[in-house]
Formats: structure tokens, C-alpha cells, sequence
């Protein structure tokens, strides 16, 4: 956007004359920052873009650095994937609500795991109690993995899963339940989100320290690279980073640093980077503040290709691709006036889409009060046909590429996001920052800062801190019932009886071998979860190799 | 500040859940207030946090629970505070709680129960109210 010396000088005086006006003209007594407290101008003009090079900053969709989009394309190809993010009580329930969201239109699975999955246990261990089926499906075996995905076509549909620690064992399930449908490993399609390093920053689920938690996160990586050449073996996560209040910048800073981890380890392992970088999916949270949501997410796009070109030397474009997966912010929503929430929902959605999403989950309206109902889930859905298929936004690639204050942002945020990145790198990675406790206080200084902000009313929320009405508005939500886990406990106990015990013993005792030789721990969990061994028996293991992490508690 | 600002407060997270930014806010909020805080970080058993109150020789135990699980967790906590002799604690909490779950908890003893979006201001005034430190 380079502009001739005389235009220059005419719109600088043009721009004075209006500044001078807008010093003294009326003003709202309000805050004019983001939700993550960055300044806006209050106009953008040719001026902030002076000397703005076009062909490097921005470019073509589907070229470098891809600020505009990773497809040549985009919505006109293929829209996004709508994934909405289930599970809830027993593997029947969670199969039924995926049956449910796929005959409403929805093009993808996402299956969201109990506490007790997610973090290693039984159903039936002590720790589980009064946790099976609450916040997510319980899956305790390679059993409840069938059911879950009974009836599903596995070739047709991609599917996303939410775990962490336990990932290699919700995965070898999923290899296996697969291979026993007769779907080769070879066309398998989805994410396993598998990125321990955000678990120690914010989403805070995990078994071992550090470092064993990121050697099996690679084991995965590298699995999937020979075995499941199609799968995305780790979703590099911000959302949960955004979720404990971080601002975007963070989310932005410390998801990368996190993707940077996972290719420096990859390498370590002696890949070469185009064989696994590809493979490499994101996952950001798309927040209020609608500019810099989609400022975020051109951002991190340039920020990635040009980490992955020049730091790692990537050759393949699809290596310098950052794909990524958004999800509306459930810390946005509220419980007070929750219809509200339909609002907020709609517009983060459509930020995520402004910024070139590859897949989208709304929340459902009802998140604050429980998981949602089957009611408030299609309305969620619904909301992104809407975007989709009514507003018209998916005409055009990047719309507000070009705009001047959009690609101030977006400059802002990439400067700003990699000066949290370098200082990561001076602290000497992302693994030691993280044992000072750096991003987790950076972020919990920001979660607390934005609550004083709304406490002290800098900030507003709808019907929370503003805009209060008398009366409560209720609408239904979801219960689990106890029977759940009671149901869940009687089919293991009874599985633990009639599977052949020496065998599963045997393999079992394959894994500790492979842990403790530091083999790639994957081909002997696969064998194991084929004799239904049970998540527990095998997270057992890592926590008797491994160790047990515990958390500082930093506040 | 009053007496009140003196009391001993241990605020924890049982349970499997993970979810601390809020807990960690009111934590803080609490100790900026005054008030002696002593926060247990994630996964505790109910066992663990009454051993910790305890131990701390606490005033009064607050429970931050997203995960589903504040009909079991809850009621133990309060049943094994009994059981150690230290009934007089007061418990308190927040989360993602149905209204109806709300109201069984209080008969099984949780004085106080905070809905998302409540202002850190609202819990310690709360606290200032119903908590008293133990007379010396």
C-alpha cells in the first residue's frame, strides 16, 4: 500500500485537521481497549500502512506466508467443518448425540471424555467416584470404544478427540476398534489433541512430569507418520491457554512456542521435518472481541510458516500451513440471562470464520449451567449454517484483508506474540519456562487483572456486571444420571472377568518393557487395548515409570 | 479491617477437575482482602482437603467444582470434617452447579454456593459475614 510523497503529505495534514477535531470532540466516558486490554486507535488510515509491502505481508491465499488463507479457494472450495464437540454419560448416550448431530448436518465428530478418561482412571477406581460420565463419555476400554463409535461410518466422517495424557490409549482403542470394522489404519481421518505442554500451562490434566508426557506425545507423532498417514497426531492448543484468562497475545505466544516443542522433539527423533510437520493441526479459542479475533488467527498463520521456513527449514508448503480448528470461548458465557449467550456465540463464530478457520465448534447457550441439551446443541449448529449459508461472508476470501486497522492489529499481535516467544527462548524453552511457572503466572496475572476490570465495571458483561434484569430466566439442561456410572462399574468389572487375563497381563507387562527402554511406546499399547486392557492398567504404568506430576499451585 | 479479615481460609480443588482460573481468582481476591489463604492446587481427594483443614487449623473451606462431580464431593467433605471433629468449618464453594443441585447441597450443609459471573467482591463480603476465626 505504498502511497506517492504528495498524497502522503495531503492525508498527513487531512489526518492532523481530524485529530485536532477528535481531541476535543465528545468522547463516551468508556474503555476503548480490547478484552485483552491492547490499545485501538480510534482510526486507521492509509498513513498506519505506509510502506505496507503487500506481496510479503499478506500475499495469495494458498501461498506464503498464507495470511489470507492456507487454501487457494477458501469457503468457496469447501466450507469449514462443522465439529461439534459431544459426549456425555455412557458410550450408547454419546453415540446417539453423534448419530443426532450428523443426520442435522454436522461433518464432523469431536468427542469430548469423562474426567476419569481424561485423566487415567477406571471407571470404577476410587478417584472416579462421582465422576463417570459428568463432564464427558466414559471409556474405559477398547469395549466402551466400540459402542461408541457403532454404526459410525469411519472412512466417511473425521474424527476429532479431546485427550491428553491418555492419549495413546484412546487412540490404540480407536486403531483397533477400527481394524475390527475392516478400516484400514491408511484411511483413517481425525485429530487426537495430544498436546501435553498446554496441560502443565492451563488445561491442567495429566499423569507424569514433563518431559515423559511430551516423549509419549512424539511416540504418537512418529507412530502416526509410518502407520496413520492420514491422521493429525497432535492439535497444538490455545483454547485452553484463553480459557484461564490469558490474553490472545499469550494464547497466540505460548501455542506457538508449544507447536515450536513438538517440532524440535520430532527432529530429535531423527524426522525429518516435511515427513511430520504436515501432519501438525492447531486449535484456537475465537473470544468477544471481534477485531482482534480475526486479527489473531491472520496472525498466527504468518507467524507459523515463517517460524517453520526459517527456523526449521520446511521445504513442503503443507509443513508451513497453520490448519486450525476454533471454538467459541465458554468462559464468554454466561449463566445469568443465558439466551444471551446465543449473541455472543454468533459473533465469535463469525470472527473465526473472518479469520479462515478450518473447523468451528460453537458452545451451546446452556454451557454454563451444564453440558447442552440436545435443544440448545442444534442451535448452536444451526448458527454456523446461518454464517454459512446465509450471511454471505464465505463469498469472499479474507474480507477484511486490506483493512487499515485490521492489518495494524495483526501486525501488532505478531510483534507482540513473538516477543513472548523470544523471551521463552532466552529462558531456554518452553519445558523450562514452564518449571519457573512463566506462562502459567503470566496468565493467571491476566485472568485476574480482566476480573478486577469487570469488578470495578472497566469492562462489561451483559447481564452479569450491566444490565441486570430481576427474574430469573431458567431454560432446561442436561443431567446425567447416577445409574451412569453404577452401569459403567457392572460392565467392567464384568469385562476384567471374561477377557483372558494371562494374556492381558502379558501385554501389559510389554508396555513397562517398552517404557522402560524408552521405545516408542505405541505398537505395544495397540496390542494391548486389543486384549482389553484397560485405560487405567496402562496409565497405571506410566504413573509407576513415569512418576506423578502434582501441581505447583501457583495463584 | 475487622477481626474478620484475620480468618484462615482454605480454598481447594477436589476431585478430578482441572478447571483453576477461578479458583485462583478467588484465592487471591481473598488474600488481597486480608485474609490468611492457603490454596491446595488441583486434584485433590476429599480425604486430602479435610486432612489439609486440619493440619492449617482453617476457618472455613471453600470448594471450586466444574466438573459434575459437587453431589459426591461436597457432602463427603462435610461428613468427614464431622468425623475429624472439625464440623464447626465453614464450607463453601462455587462452579458449574445446577440451581436444583444448589439447593441439595445446602441441606447437606454447603453454607454458601457462587454461580459463575458472582464478583470477587460478593464472596469476600460473604466471607467476611459468615466466617469467624476461632477465638485465641
Amino acid at each position: 500500500m505504498s502511497v506517492d510523497e504528495n498524497e502522503i503529505e495531503r492525508l498527513r495534514k487531512a489526518r492532523e485537521d481530524w485529530e485536532k477535531d477528535y481531541g476535543s470532540a465528545r468522547k463516551r466516558e468508556a474503555d476503548f481497549t480490547t478484552i485483552s486490554g491492547m490499545e485501538v486507535p480510534p482510526l486507521s488510515t492509509p498513513l498506519d500502512l505506509n510502506g505496507f509491502d503487500y506481496e510479503s505481508r499478506l500475499g495469495f491465499p494458498g501461498s506464503y506466508p498464507y495470511t489470507r488463507g492456507i487454501h487457494n479457494s477458501m469457503y468457496r472450495g469447501r466450507l469449514w467443518t462443522m465439529r461439534q464437540f459431544a459426549g456425555f454419560g455412557t458410550p450408547e448416550d454419546t453415540n446417539r448425540r453423534f448419530k443426532y448431530l450428523m443426520e442435522h448436518g454436522q461433518t464432523g465428530l469431536s468427542t469430548a471424555f469423562d474426567m476419569p478418561t481424561l485423566m487415567g482412571y477406571d471407571s470404577d477406581h476410587e478417584r472416579s467416584k462421582g465422576e463417570v460420565g459428568k463432564e464427558g463419555v466414559s471409556v474405559s476400554s477398547l469395549a466402551d470404544m466400540e459402542v461408541l463409535f457403532d454404526g459410525i461410518d469411519l472412512e466417511k466422517v473425521t474424527t476429532s478427540m479431546t485427550i491428553n495424557c491418555s492419549a495413546s490409549i484412546i487412540f490404540a482403542m480407536y486403531l483397533v476398534m477400527a481394524e475390527k470394522k475392516g478400516v484400514s489404519w491408511q484411511k483413517l481421518r481425525g485429530t487426537l489433541q495430544n498436546d501435553m505442554l498446554k496441560e502443565f500451562i492451563a488445561q491442567r490434566e495429566w499423569i507424569s512430569p514433563p518431559e515423559p508426557s511430551v516423549k509419549i506425545t512424539v511416540d504418537i507423532i512418529e507412530f502416526c507418520a509410518k502407520e496413520v498417514p492420514q491422521w493429525h497426531p497432535v492439535s497444538v492448543s490455545g483454547y485452553h491457554i484463553r480459557e484461564a484468562g490469558s490474553t490472545a497475545v499469550q494464547e497466540l505466544a505460548f501455542t506457538l512456542a508449544d507447536g515450536i516443542a513438538y517440532v524440535e522433539e520430532g527432529v530429535k527423533r531423527g524426522l525429518d521435518v516435511d515427513d511430520f510437520a504436515p501432519r501438525l493441526s492447531f486449535f484456537f479459542n475465537v473470544h468477544n472481541d471481534f477485531l482482534e479475533e480475526i486479527a489473531k488467527y491472520r496472525a498466527a498463520r504468518r507467524m507459523w510458516a515463517r517460524i517453520m521456513r526459517e527456523r526449521f527449514g520446511a521445504r513442503s508448503p503443507k509443513s508451513l500451513m497453520l490448519k486450525t480448528h476454533a471454538q467459541t470461548a465458554g468462559a464468554s458465557l454466561t449463566a445469568q440471562q443465558p439466551i444471551n449467550n446465543v449473541a455472543r456465540v454468533t459473533l465469535q463464530a463469525l470472527a473465526a470464520v473472518l479469520g479462515g478457520t478450518q473447523s468451528l465448534h460453537t458452545n451451546s447457550m446452556d454451557e454454563t449451567l451444564a453440558l447442552p441439551t440436545e435443544e440448545s446443541v442444534t442451535v448452536a449448529l444451526r448458527t454456523q449454517q446461518i454464517i454459512a449459508e446465509e450471511s454471505g461472508v464465505v463469498n469472499t476470501i479474507d474480507p477484511f484483508g486490506g483493512s487499515y486497522v485490521m492489518e495494524l492489529l495483526t501486525d501488532r499481535i505478531e510483534n507482540e506474540a513473538f516477543a513472548y516467544i523470544n523471551k521463552i527462548d532466552e529462558m531456554g524453552g518452553i519445558f523450562r519456562a514452564i518449571e519457573t511457572g512463566y506462562p502459567q503466572k503470566e496468565i493467571a496475572d491476566a485472568a485476574y487483572k480482566y476480573q478486577r476490570e469487570l469488578d470495578t465495571g472497566i469492562k462489561t458483561i451483559v447481564g452479569v456486571n450491566k444490565y441486570n434484569s430481576e427474574g430469573e430466566v431458567t431454560i432446561p439442561t442436561l443431567k446425567i444420571e447416577e445409574m451412569v456410572e453404577t452401569g459403567q462399574i457392572e460392565k467392567l468389572r464384568e469385562l476384567k472377568r471374561k477377557r483372558n487375563n494371562k494374556v492381558v497381563r502379558a501385554k501389559l507387562s510389554e508396555i513397562v518393557t517398552a517404557a522402560r527402554n524408552g521405545d516408542n511406546l505405541m505398537p505395544s499399547i495397540v496390542d494391548a487395548v486389543r486384549e482389553y486392557a484397560t485405560l487405567g492398567e496402562i496409565c497405571d504404568i506410566f504413573r509407576e515409570v513415569y512418576g506423578v506430576y502434582r501441581d505447583p499451585g501457583y495463584f | 479491617m475487622g477481626q474478620g479479615s484475620r480468618a484462615r481460609i482454605l480454598i481447594g480443588k477436589a476431585g478430578l477437575d482441572g478447571h483453576d482460573r477461578g479458583v485462583k481468582i478467588v484465592a487471591r481476591a481473598l488474600r488481597d482482602a486480608g485474609f490468611e489463604v492457603i490454596y491446595t492446587g488441583l486434584h485433590n481427594t476429599p480425604e486430602a482437603i479435610v486432612e489439609t483443614a486440619l493440619q492449617e487449623d482453617v476457618d472455613a473451606v471453600g470448594l471450586s467444582i466444574l466438573s459434575g462431580a459437587h453431589n459426591y464431593i461436597f457432602p463427603e467433605v462435610v461428613r468427614l470434617l464431622e468425623e475429624k471433629g472439625i464440623g464447626g468449618v465453614t464450607v463453601f464453594g462455587g462452579g458449574i452447579i445446577p440451581k436444583e443441585d444448589v439447593e441439595y447441597l445446602k441441606t447437606k450443609g454447603v453454607k454458601a454456593l457462587f454461580e459463575p459471573g458472582v464478583s470477587t467482591d460478593e464472596i469476600i463480603n460473604w466471607v467476611k459475614e459468615n466466617v469467624t476465626p476461632k477465638a485465641l
